[in-house]
This record gives C-alpha cells, sequence and structure tokens, in this order.
C-alpha cells in the first residue's frame, strides 16, 4: 500500500490511470468507516496540489478548486447570490469538519444530505471532471446520479466546480434542520435563489431541497410559479412538492420531510428580500 | 505496513516519525510521538475530544490521514499550555469555573477554544458555540464551559469572586476547583485507553451480527497460524471459571462469551489477540465463524406474546423479574376520586454515550493479573473476575484509570474479563477500547419503559389514588434490571403524599442490548409519566401546577408510599418555594409573548419534581475510608470511591479534611486501586457523597482523635503542618507531635484510621412497605421553551433547578452535577433513541452540543439530613429525573398537547400538531 502525495495535477491523473489508488481529500467522509487502509487501496492525495485548491473569478464565472474547504468558502468575498452556498458550508458539520472538508468531497460523496449540493444547484454549478483522457464538464444533477453515485470514471478526478454568474441582484438563503444545533445530519434543508425587481416581484426563483429525495433536487415547477410574485408574500401552489421522494429513518419520517420542506420554502423567500424592504 | 517517513513541528519540537497508509494523524500522536493529551472517543468526527491544531486550524485528528502532517505545524493540549499565555489563562478559568467534568473532551475544548481566541479575543456567546459546537461533552452541560472560555467572565458563571478562595482550607462548603482538574485540562490524566504502553498486544472481540442467532465457530488454531500477528483466539472454552457474569446475584446471566446462541446484535462469542501493527488492519469478517439466524423478540410486546421465544430457560414468558409496591386501596381511592388521569407513555432506549469508550490494560502479575481501566466499581469488578478466573481475589488487583464519563454502564464488565483473560493466556501485557460502535451496540443501555398510569384527585386538589404498571425492557441479560424493576415502585409516586398507591413493574428479557443502570435507574422513566399526569389534573381542576404540587408534596412527618416516615431532612417542599418567583415570572413572560407574538412560535413552561433514595434499595451498602499519617507527616487518603468526573476525588476529600482539621490541599490522595485501598462501594445511586463521605468524615474524626491523643489536646485544638511538622495548638499552648519512623506500619503509616459507613434500612415486605433508604434527595425543575409550531421544533429557552442537597459540600461541583443531569435529561426528552443498527454512532445518535442546552439556574436548598455527611444528601441522579418532564409540561403548556413518547422529535411534535 503506498499513500500518493503528488504536487501536481498531472503526477495526479497518472497515478489515478494506474487504477491502483483511490481518492481522498478532506477525509470527513473517507476516514468515517474504518480506516481507508482496509480498503487495501493505495491512497492518492489530492490536498497538496496547490492548482486544485481556491476561488477564482473568471470571465465566465466562478471557479471553486475541487480541494478548497469550507472555510475557505465561508471566508471568501463572493457576491450575494454565493449566500446560500456560504450559510451550508457554516452548517457543515463542525469548525473541525469545515478547516478540512471540501466542496468536491462534499458531492463526490453524494449523500442525499449532502449540505453543499442544494446551493450548487441553484448556483447552477458545473462540475469540471478530469482526466489523462482531457477534461469534461457536467451539469452537477448529471454528475450526482444516485444516493452515493456519481458519474466519476475511474480515472477521472473533479478538478473544479465552476459556476456561472449568478444575477446580479440575485440574494441566497439556506436553512437546514436537524434535530440539534450541530454536528447534525439534516432532516431536510432548502436553499434558495431569488431575484426580484424594485417593486419586489420576483424575476428569478431557483429552489433546491436536499435530504428529502435520492438526490437533492431543484423545484422547477415550484420556480416558475413564484416568477412574478411579491417576493414579501409568496403563495406557494399545492402540489409544489410533489416531486420530491423522502424516506422514513431514524430521523424523521418522509411525511414531515415533506411536510418541513414546504415550511423551509415558504419561510425563506420572504427572508431573500433586498435588505431595506424586510422590515415590513 | 511500510511506513514513510515524515517530519513535523509537534508542540514546537521537530519530530520525525513513519506514517502508514491510512493511518489516522491520532494513532500517530497517541502511539509513537507520546501525545496521549489526544483523546479518541469516535474516530468518526463526531465528538471533537481529539481537536488538535493543524498550521493553527481546529480539526479533528481522527479524520485526518497522519502523513498530512508531514511539514505542518500540530499543535495539542500539551503544547498549548506550554507555550501560549491565551491557553494559560484559559486553563485557569475552566479550573476556577469548573468547566471539567471528567475530562476526557476537555483537551478538545481548550485546543477548540484557542483557536477561536487566537483570532478573536472577545467572542460572544455565539461565536463560543460556533467554535465549540464540534466537541461533545456528556458531564457539563456545557454552560460552564461557555462561560469558562470567555475571557471576561473568569469567575465561573454568576458566582461571586468571593465564593472562590483557592487560598482557604477547601472544607466543606467551599466552591474549591476540583483537585484532579489540572489532569483533565492538560490531559494528562491517564484514561483506560492511555495507562497501556505502545506496542504491546492488542484484543479485539467478535461480535453478532445478529438480534438472535446460533453459531459455530470453524478452526481457530488454524485462523492463528495463517494469520500473521495473530498469537491467540479466546472462546467460551477458555474461561476457566464461571462462565456468566452480572452484578445482582441470582441474576448472572451474561456470558463473558456466548455459547452456542448469541441472544443481541453485538455480543461478544470471541476474542482475537494480536500484535498492534496486524490488529490496525484485522478485518473481523476473517474469523471463522458461521452464524444461524433466528426469530427474535425485541420489544417487550413481543416477548411477552405466548409463544415468544424463551432467551433464559429458567424465565418463562421472558420474566425476568418483579417489583412492587401496595399501600392503602388504590382502585377504591381511584374509584371515589373526583377526576381521574390517565396515560399509557412509552420511551426507548437511552445510550449512555460518554465520550470514552471502554479501555483498559492488563498484564500478568505475580500469580494472577493486573487490570487497568475505566470502571466505576473496582471491587465489584475484583469479585466478578475473580470468579471468571477462577482465581482467588487477592490475585486479582484492579488499578482503576481515569474514567471519561460513566453514568451507570461503567458499573457492568466490559474489556475487564478479555484483557483478563488474554493477558494470563499470553502471559504477556495486552491492551484494547472498544470502538464506538462497539461501545454503543454492547454495553448497557437505560430501559425502554412502556408505563400505564392512573392517578385521581379530589376537587380540593388532594390526591386520590394512584396505579402504576410498568413494564421494562431489561435487553439479553438482567445487568441492573431488578434493581430497576424494585426502584421503580418505590419511586413511581415521586415526592408526594399518596394514601392509596399501588406500583408493579415488570423485567422483561428481550434480544436487545442489557439495559441496565443510567442515572435514575428507571425513576426518570417514570417520572414521565406521573408528572404529565399531575399537570392534567391541575390543568382540569383548574389549579396552578406548582401550587397543585405544593399541597400534596411530601413532609416531615408524612408517610412515603413504602410506609416509611422521615421526621427530617424532607426538602420537596423547599424546592418548590423556591421556585415559585421564577415560575409566576417565567409564566406571565410566556402569556405575554404568546399574546403578542405572530407566526409559528409559541411558549411554555413546565414544571416537575422528583426525588430519589441514595444508595442500595434496603440492601447493605457500605463504604470504607482508610487514612494514614506518615513519620514525615505526610497526611494520606485511601480515596476509594470512583471518580467518574462526579467530583468524588475533591469532594470526599473535603469532607475528610474538615473532619481533621487541616487544609484539603495538604492531603495526598490515592486511589480505587485494590491493592492498597479499601472498598469503597460502587459509584452508583448517588451514594458516594453521602455513604463514602460519611465514612470519610468518621475517619477523618478518629484520624484526629488519635493526633490529639498524642499530645493530650483539647478536642478543639488546631492542627498546624508547618515545615517542622505537625504541631497541636490549643489553650495550654503549642505541641509538636513526635511521629517516630520506627513506629511506622508496612504502610508506612505511624498514624492510622479505618472507618466504615453503612447507612440504615430497613427489608421491604412482600407489599414494598418498610425502610428502603435513609435518606433521600429532592428536586424540582422548570423549564421553559418556545415550540416552532411550523416545524414540530422544541428550543429550551432557560432551566431552573431547585435542588434540595442537605448540605452543600462544594456548589461549584453541585451546579456542575445539575447542568449536566440537565443536558442530559433534555436529551431524552427531545432527541435521543438508541436503535440497535441504526444509530451505532455519534452522528446517528444525537446527544446535545453546546448550541442546545439553555442557560440554567441553579437553586441550592440545604434542608439537612441526620445521616449524611454534615447534612448532605446524594445529588447524581436527581439532577436529571424531573428535567424530561419539566420538558414535557412546558410543551403541554406552549401548545395544548399531551405527548406519551419520549423523545419528542420534531417529526412526532409536528404530527401531534396537525392531529391536534
Amino acid at each position: 500500500m503506498k499513500y500518493h502525495t503528488p504536487r501536481t495535477l498531472s503526477e495526479a491523473l497518472k497515478i489515478l490511470s494506474g487504477g491502483e489508488a483511490g481518492i481522498i481529500a478532506g477525509c470527513t467522509d473517507s476516514f468515517v468507516t474504518g480506516s481507508p487502509a482496509a480498503g487495501r487501496r493505495d491512497l492518492l492525495d489530492l490536498t497538496g496540489i496547490g492548482a486544485l485548491n481556491g476561488i477564482a473569478r473568471t470571465e465566465a464565472g466562478w471557479r471553486i478548486g475541487a480541494t478548497t474547504r469550507w472555510s475557505q468558502i465561508t471566508a471568501a468575498t463572493l457576491p450575494p447570490a454565493f449566500d446560500a452556498l456560504k450559510e451550508a458550508g457554516r452548517e457543515v458539520g463542525s469548525v473541525q469538519i469545515q478547516n478540512a472538508g471540501t466542496i468536491a468531497g462534499n458531492i463526490c460523496n453524494a449523500s442525499p444530505a449532502a449540505d453543499g449540493v442544494p446551493p450548487l444547484l441553484c448556483l447552477n454549478a458545473e462540475v469540471e471532471l478530469t482526466s489523462v483522457r482531457g477534461t469534461r464538464q457536467l451539469a452537477l444533477d448529471a454528475f450526482i446520479t444516485g444516493p452515493r453515485q456519481t458519474a466519476l470514471a475511474p480515472d477521472e478526478l473533479v478538478s473544479a466546480i465552476l459556476i456561472p454568474h449568478p444575477p446580479e441582484r440575485a440574494r441566497a438563503g439556506f436553512e437546514k434542520l436537524g434535530s440539534r444545533r450541530y454536528l447534525v445530519i439534516s432532516i431536510a434543508m432548502v436553499s434558495a435563489m431569488v431575484t426580484a425587481d424594485d417593486a419586489g416581484q420576483i424575476t428569478d426563483a431557483r429552489i433546491a431541497i436536499g435530504a428529502c429525495s435520492p438526490v437533492a433536487m431543484r423545484l422547477h415547477e415550484l420556480e416558475k410559479a413564484l416568477t412574478g410574485q411579491d417576493i414579501a408574500h409568496p403563495a406557494i401552489p399545492t402540489g409544489s412538492f410533489d416531486a420530491l421522494s423522502p424516506i422514513d429513518d431514524v430521523r424523521a419520517n418522509a411525511a414531515y420531510r415533506r411536510d418541513a420542506a414546504a415550511e423551509l420554502c415558504r419561510r425563506i423567500i420572504p427572508r431573500l428580500q433586498p435588505a431595506g424592504k424586510r422590515a415590513a | 505496513m511500510s511506513g514513510q517517513e515524515i517530519t513535523l513541528t509537534l508542540n514546537g519540537e521537530r519530530r520525525a516519525t513513519p506514517a502508514h497508509p491510512g493511518e489516522r494523524l491520532s494513532a500517530m500522536l497517541r502511539e509513537r510521538l507520546d501525545a496521549r493529551d489526544v483523546k479518541i472517543g469516535c474516530d468518526a468526527g463526531d465528538c471533537g475530544a481529539c481537536t488538535v491544531l493543524v498550521d493553527g486550524d481546529p480539526v479533528c485528528a481522527c479524520l485526518t490521514p497522519a502523513h498530512r502532517a508531514d511539514g505542518r505545524k500540530i499543535e495539542t493540549v500539551a503544547g498549548l499550555l506550554e507555550r501560549d499565555p491565551l491557553a494559560q489563562a484559559l486553563e485557569a478559568r475552566f479550573l476556577k469555573g469548573g468547566a471539567a467534568q471528567c475530562g476526557i473532551c476537555t483537551p478538545g475544548m481548550m485546543v477548540s477554544a484557542t483557536a477561536l481566541l487566537r483570532q478573536n479575543a472577545d467572542p460572544t456567546e455565539d461565536e463560543i458555540k460556533d467554535a465549540l459546537g464540534g466537541v461533545l461533552c456528556r458531564c457539563t452541560g456545557y454552560r460552564k464551559i461557555l462561560d469558562a472560555v470567555h475571557p471576561g467572565r473568569d469567575k465561573g458563571g454568576d458566582r461571586q469572586p468571593d465564593n472562590i478562595d483557592p487560598g482557604g482550607p477547601g472544607h466543606v462548603g467551599e466552591a474549591i476547583p476540583r483537585l484532579d482538574g489540572r489532569g483533565k485540562t492538560r490531559g494528562s490524566e491517564r484514561f483506560g485507553d492511555d495507562v497501556a504502553p505502545p506496542g504491546t498486544l492488542e484484543i479485539r472481540i467478535i461480535r453478532c451480527p445478529h438480534d438472535h442467532a446460533g453459531f459455530s465457530i470453524g478452526d481457530t488454531g488454524k485462523f492463528v497460524e495463517k494469520t500473521s500477528g495473530i498469537v491467540a483466539v479466546l472462546t467460551a472454552a477458555d474461561v476457566p471459571g464461571d462462565q456468566d457474569f452480572g452484578v445482582i446475584p441470582g441474576f448472572r446471566d451474561q456470558p463473558v462469551f456466548a455459547r452456542d446462541t448469541a441472544r443481541f446484535r453485538g455480543e461478544a462469542v470471541a476474542a482475537v489477540v494480536g500484535e498492534a501493527v496486524c490488529m490496525a488492519e484485522f478485518d473481523p469478517a476473517s474469523f471463522p465463524v458461521a452464524w444461524t439466524p433466528r426469530p427474535a423478540v425485541t420489544d417487550t410486546d413481543a416477548a411477552t406474546a405466548p409463544g415468544a421465544p424463551v432467551l433464559h430457560a429458567r424465565h418463562a414468558g421472558n420474566l425476568m423479574c418483579k417489583g412492587f409496591v401496595k399501600t392503602g386501596d388504590a382502585e377504591h381511592a381511584l374509584a371515589v376520586a373526583d377526576i381521574v388521569a390517565e396515560g399509557h407513555f412509552t420511551s426507548g432506549f437511552v445510550e449512555h454515550a460518554y465520550i470514552e469508550p471502554e479501555a483498559g490494560y492488563a498484564l500478568p502479575e505475580g500469580d494472577g493479573v493486573t487490570v487497568h481501566a475505566c470502571t466505576q466499581a473496582p471491587v465489584m469488578d475484583r469479585e466478578s473476575l475473580a470468579a471468571i478466573l477462577n482465581l482467588p481475589e487477592s490475585a486479582v488487583r484492579i488499578v482503576p484509570a481515569g474514567v471519561g464519563g460513566g453514568f451507570g454502564a461503567k458499573l457492568d464488565l466490559s474489556v475487564q474479563p478479555y484483557l483478563a483473560l488474554a493477558a494470563l493466556k499470553t502471559g504477556k501485557p495486552v491492551r484494547m477500547a472498544y470502538s464506538r460502535s462497539e461501545s454503543m451496540q454492547s454495553t448497557t443501555k437505560r430501559h425502554p419503559s412502556d408505563i400505564r398510569l392512573r392517578i385521581g384527585a379530589r376537587r380540593d386538589g388532594t390526591l386520590s389514588g394512584m396505579a402504576f404498571h410498568g413494564v421494562f425492557n431489561s435487553g439479553a441479560y438482567a445487568s441492573w434490571g431488578p434493581t430497576v424493576a424494585n426502584r421503580v415502585p418505590v419511586h413511581a409516586s415521586g415526592p408526594y403524599r399518596i394514601g392509596d398507591y399501588l406500583a408493579e413493574a415488570r423485567g422483561i428479557y428481550t434480544h436487545g442490548p442489557p439495559a441496565g443502570a443510567f442515572r435514575g435507574f428507571g425513576v426518570p422513566q417514570a417520572a414521565i409519566a406521573q408528572e404529565a399526569l399531575l399537570d392534567e389534573l391541575a390543568a382540569r381542576l383548574e389549579i396552578d401546577p406548582l401550587e397543585f404540587r405544593l399541597k400534596n408534596v411530601l413532609e416531615n412527618g408524612v408517610t412515603t408510599v413504602c410506609g416509611q416516615v422521615f421526621d427530617q431532612g424532607v426538602g420537596i417542599g423547599a424546592c418548590l418555594r423556591a421556585l415559585r418567583p421564577a415560575w409566576q415570572r417565567e409564566r406571565v413572560a410566556a402569556a405575554n409573548f404568546n399574546a403578542t407574538a405572530s407566526g409559528h412560535f409559541r411558549r411554555g413552561v413546565g414544571v416537575a419534581s422528583g426525588w430519589y433514595g441514595c444508595g442500595n434499595t434496603s440492601l447493605p451498602n457500605p463504604s470504607t475510608i482508610r487514612c494514614g499519617i506518615t513519620s514525615k507527616g505526610e497526611i494520606v487518603l485511601h480515596q476509594g470511591a470512583a471518580d467518574i468526573g462526579q467530583g468524588a476525588n475533591t469532594v470526599i476529600a473535603q469532607i475528610f479534611a474538615t473532619a481533621l482539621g487541616v487544609p484539603v490541599d495538604r492531603l495526598r490522595i490515592l486511589g480505587g486501586d485494590t491493592a492498597i485501598t479499601p472498598d469503597a462501594g460502587k459509584t452508583s445511586a448517588s451514594r458516594q457523597t453521602f455513604v463514602t463521605g460519611t465514612a470519610a468524615r468518621l475517619a477523618g474524626e478518629a484520624l484526629r482523635a488519635k493526633l490529639l491523643a498524642r499530645v493530650n489536646a483539647a478536642r478543639d485544638a488546631r492542627i498546624d503542618l508547618t515545615p517542622e511538622g505537625i504541631q497541636i495548638v490549643d489553650g495550654s499552648g503549642r505541641h509538636s507531635v513526635a511521629l517516630d519512623p520506627a513506629a511506622a506500619d508496612d504502610d508506612g503509616y505511624v498514624l492510622t484510621a479505618c472507618e466504615t459507613y453503612d447507612p440504615p434500612t430497613e427489608p421491604l415486605d412482600e407489599n414494598g412497605q418498610g425502610a428502603p433508604y435513609a435518606q433521600f434527595g429532592y428536586a424540582a425543575h422548570i423549564a421553559v421553551i418556545e415550540v416552532d409550531t411550523g416545524l414540530g421544533t422544541v428550543r429550551p429557552l432557560r432551566m431552573i433547578a431547585a435542588h434540595d442537597v442537605g448540605r452543600a459540600i462544594n456548589p461549584l461541583l453541585i451546579e456542575g452535577q445539575v447542568e449536566g443531569g440537565i443536558a442530559q435529561g433534555l436529551g431524552m426528552a427531545l432527541m435521543e433513541e438508541y436503535l440497535p443498527g441504526r444509530t451505532e454512532n455519534l452522528h446517528d445518535y444525537l446527544i446535545p452540543t453546546i448550541g442546545d442546552v439553555p442557560p440554567i439556574e441553579t437553586l441550592i436548598i440545604e434542608e439537612a439530613d441526620a445521616h449524611g455527611p454534615y447534612g448532605a444528601k446524594g445529588l447524581g441522579e436527581h439532577a436529571l429525573i424531573p428535567t424530561a418532564p419539566a420538558i414535557l409540561n412546558a410543551i403541554r403548556a406552549a401548545t395544548g398537547l399531551s405527548l406519551r413518547r419520549v423523545p419528542v422529535t420534531p417529526s412526532r411534535l409536528r404530527a401531534a400538531l396537525k392531529e391536534r
């Protein structure tokens, strides 16, 4: 067994193409269920590769390096549309976890309750996948294919999350519901990004729900229904949450999850009114 | 396994060491770099005990690959305390403010807090919570930690500065910092897994993955031969003495290793002993065992249904035992009552969730074996091991390690028999530490309960009849189940005057984890039902719930349901009366809030009482304290009461020092090593301050008398410990005490004393009538909560706790017990339920974090007890008993809903709100 600590992406890709090594980064998931050594695979640690870490503004939008840690994201200066991502980052486990866990690890682990996924869905995030064969991009909802399943090929790694420039006036928020304050896996969560005009009319709405379906999902029907509504008093049509398919587990039952997701949605949208208007 | 050499800076020092692929930084630090101040609680990032700084950032060392330390700066609590003035000041505040109890989480707390204070010299409470939210504590309830972290509040909560006077003698009544505190803040106290030297043999247990299964073990000789690094396998065939162990005579039914049949998921069937490097990679699935799953009964309804599989042939219908108390005619009183409230209440398994998993170290010594392990009961461990090993007790030595929380579960054997058997079989030192999931699967739980209760009342507000029927799920083995069955009927009345009473409790075997002792022995479950129905009666009678309770409370001279009459020391009325101002204030505030708040939020205020008999129920329960003075004038206290975080090392010493008349900091305190210290009984049933405390008072008085007799000094003489030796000052002058080395005994003592105390109790007759306890302690709590009716969540806003402790030996430690008990009661009320196979870790099984425990105000009531030392009563269990019922009553006040099942999860509360 070997522990690889490449300094460059090309070095890492070469090791990965050998088929012997499993990728690790923050290790906040991979070290949880026993030691990764039990799998007897070589370990490929990506965190020493400078090019995979950090947040940069590009012409097309924003590029968040794969091994960027949650604490880097919550500390970064980003447009208000990223507030939901930052709020989600502050809800990932604990400070200890945020100092280690990476954004790409969060999506590659593909937990239905991954805190990072709903805000990234609202940001229309794309996943940049790199291998010795080249680079490709997939929309986040195409990348995560099921619980604990992704479209990552065996020789590929996630090199970055790419986010197109969000609408200038967009505001975003994130609500996580759990049975305790910290270190909690969501019962349900909602991420919203809403753009409203000066009159408070919604011009663009993006809503994503986590922990209520095998993969977190956008509610496109609801988003359409919200467009044109008053942000302070949005009416949510019945049936808006029919697309969800929550499960019963130790944290909550399915009926409650659906209920709570709807309630969180009703609350989060008025919260995203432009600052001066919220007092009403 | 090949290691790659890395270099790191550990606490300012450059170190080189091999790192192994997949190895955790925590393991490397502890086993190769001598940093045992890094504590392990879960290996999953769920508890934060192992928090270290990597280049200044707090991370869980258990989730950090060892390789990643290469070229980095690693800081642990020991290093921070050597070099960082912020950490040093923090330590002083932790000690002074009582922020450390058992100490297993303290390094993680200290490291996380230091990282915060380096960034932010004046953090808000929310910022402190955010910084410490990743470190779980099961003892303190977090409030004293919050206070200690803030640099502006270095006096420990609301305490006035003059109440903490480390310069004083530290006698009874003084809120001195715990005497063993520094070992906790520095991580130098040796807990169960900190004793073994690196590199000894290690043990792993092979456990049943099914609730109920037959099994056959294959060729273990061949397995040992073909698996490199494995040196031995242990099975039932290797147990030379008693195959089964247990804590109650007549109920010793739990096998060290299951034979043919495993009765719960996680039961041990074999143990594998091997070299450390191999055990790190050992895969239990490689062990030759074949399972045959069998039908399982996992709840008491299934286990008592006709035709259910029987767990133990001697117990038809899976009935383990019954407890019964009857006085007057409950049915008649209920029939003539003006109103009757009734309910069916249920609760599930609750996990102790101490942050230290069971761990220990053993080595062959002399003709026998010495076991170092975390324990609440060293002498019971010795008796049990001697029987299992077929050795005389003199050949078994127990040296208690530091205990990182116990709460009842570390009364039972866990790692000890495997350690002892392996040490004797291999002839070598061995160690083992349970993984978090092993600890949760295999050690005891709080009993799930199924309670049917009726309470009657007359229009004038007096109680009229109570009938209680409780079924308690004891899991696969008895453990402390008989104690629960006996205790519950004695306590189910609550501290109230009820002349017509019938209570029956049945313990039932099921294919679940053994349920045992957990803070309250079934009384908290019963209190939930009883206090809920009192509130419902008060509501129907339109009487203020607190005044309704006061109208019916026990007072001095009033007969209990067991026919016991205390003519002194009954303090429940005083507790409730002390709560009146807060009760009235909080009820008005909540009503105002509800009248004006729009939206989803409703507030409620609830009250509940509790009582708890200190010590064993109608059984002998002695504690012995030994002490001596050496020829050099050193005063030595053999303090055998296991300190599991509650503070016995401090409290017993304070009592002894008071009785002897010397400053507490001049004592040398020896622990419960069975080779040198007599039996102070087990740390359970809120008995140590009371029973061992009385033995300590007697021993201190006896030693004082011998000392004074040396110089014929007057009884009120002062003892001066001077550099020249012990001097006695009385009206006749100053006398030096000659301590002739030639007169010293084998232990070096020139003067000694040894005193035993056994509280006076009387047996219970067939109707449970008698004198079960020499004293009860009393408590009442107020909970103020806010319900989010849209989401079904409950946010506790404040708790006010009145506790009659008889005499506050150490008010700081009392607050610590109360706050910690409340945090556990809050968890039981709102979030905790252990489900075998589903919540076997600390991210699926939730205990409160620092963000979940509200401010707690403790009102100390001192209704002195004639039996307790200086009037003191026990406190440990009392702190938890009223909490959950007070919270449920507050939810009822906020929503009108009477909830019959705990925990009240958001899902359950929301469903009830929708049905309303």
